[in-house]
């Protein structure tokens, strides 16, 4: 193995962007629409660098949820990436589309509002984030632990898949790092 | 086909022109936005091929583009109305964007929110949803200047090289059936009509 493979290797196995991504890969989800996050930045990056997935930005979130949900229903499994005060705009798609439609919608939530948050709104609306999934009683995580991301989240979209209920991943700072006020 | 102003079309009916297109179709998808649009896709004759959308306003083109993607050897249409675009204009930028060739996006437009009352949209009258998808980059957008023109329209759109929206003038009259609103056999029965599953 050249030098430069074997540390892009280890790069995937020991950060948590690399571990989502071949988490995904590894669940054929080939399918990713985002609306970008700085947390999200490398994820994204290495998203398009990688031929296997389909990945672009969406002008919402909902827009990119209806597109995995019209993706999955025609056999190509997708998930979405956020932030947080982007899961705040999909309270209606949940209820009127992946909840009731029993679709396998996979979300990774990049979390800001906590652990340092200098923006007033985006503390109050992370507050809305697990009360709404809770409301409808979705399943959901929030990851901390760099040794725990794989299981979660691999766990969490085979139960997703098999049986056909959303999930949201929160990814916390204490995994990412989060955002920062001098960044 | 941009010089040709919206008031200089026809008006026509909805049921119609969604009878139209589902007299020709095969093995076609076909995605009904929520209210009218769907409920006269059913009344048109249900297929196992069609979804029917029971909520999430806006978010027939967004449904459509991620069958497209999935299934890019099948000719994708979607129905929406004026008023549900409007909640998603940007799905247009994506749509140019990702240029799925068998995507078929019609843009029912009567100006108003027909089902909750008709109230006038803020669109109504000035706002040119065609010219809107053009200057999105959906270079293939255009006004149904009749009948016969949508059919040709449809048509057309078969063979396109990109994705194409088609613009109708509706009038003001309610869907003609009514979707029974069970979403589990809406997904499933559009799943084994997508090839995707069959039937326990």
């Amino acid at each position: 193995m050249a030098a430069a493979e074997q540390a892009s290797s280890q790069k995937t196995a020991t950060t948590w962007h690399g571990i989502v991504l071949q988490t995904l890969k590894r669940n054929e989800i080939k399918l990713v629409p985002y609306v970008p996050d700085r947390v999200l930045t490398t994820l994204i990056k290495d998203l398009h660098a990688d031929p296997y997935f389909t990945t672009f930005p969406a002008a919402r979130e909902e827009e990119a949820v209806g597109i995995v949900s019209g993706a999955w229903m025609a056999g190509m499994r997708g998930a979405v990436l956020m932030q947080t005060s982007g899961f705040a705009t999909l309270a209606n798609v949940l209820a009127s589309l992946a909840v009731p439609y029993q679709i396998p919608l996979i979300m990774f939530v990049s979390e800001r509002g906590t652990l340092g948050e200098f923006n007033y709104g985006q503390a109050l609306v992370c507050r809305t984030m697990r009360p709404v999934l809770d409301s409808l009683a979705m399943e959901h995580h929030t990851i901390t632990r760099l040794d725990e991301l794989e299981f979660i989240a691999d766990r969490s979209i085979k139960q997703a898949v098999t049986t056909q209920a959303p999930v949201a991943l929160i990814l916390s700072p204490l995994l990412t790092g989060g955002k920062t006020f001098d960044k | 086909m941009t010089n040709t102003p919206a008031r200089n079309t026809k008006v026509m009916n909805r049921f119609d022109l969604t009878q139209r297109l589902v007299a020709g179709l095969k093995d076609e998808a076909v995605i009904g936005g929520i209210g009218n649009t769907n409920f006269d896709l059913w009344a048109a004759g249900h297929r196992p091929e069609n979804f029917y959308m029971l909520g999430s306003m806006g978010l027939a083109f967004p449904i459509a583009l991620g069958v497209a993607l999935a299934q890019p050897k099948r000719r994708v249409f979607a129905l929406e109305g004026d008023g549900s675009l409007l909640m998603q204009l940007g799905c247009l930028s994506t749509i140019a964007t990702l240029a799925p060739k068998n995507l078929t996006m019609v843009v029912m437009d009567n100006g108003i929110y027909q089902i909750t009352g008709s109230q006038p949209t803020p669109a109504a009258g000035h706002t040119d949803l065609v010219a809107v998808a053009i200057a999105s980059g959906l270079a293939n957008s255009s006004w149904a200047a009749d009948e016969d023109d949508f059919e040709r329209l449809i048509a057309q759109s078969k063979q396109a090289a990109g994705p194409t929206l088609i613009g109708v003038r509706i009038d003001d009259k309610p869907g003609t059936g009514t979707t029974r609103r069970d979403p589990v056999q809406i997904r499933e029965r559009f799943m084994h009509g997508m090839g995707v599953r069959q039937p326990l």
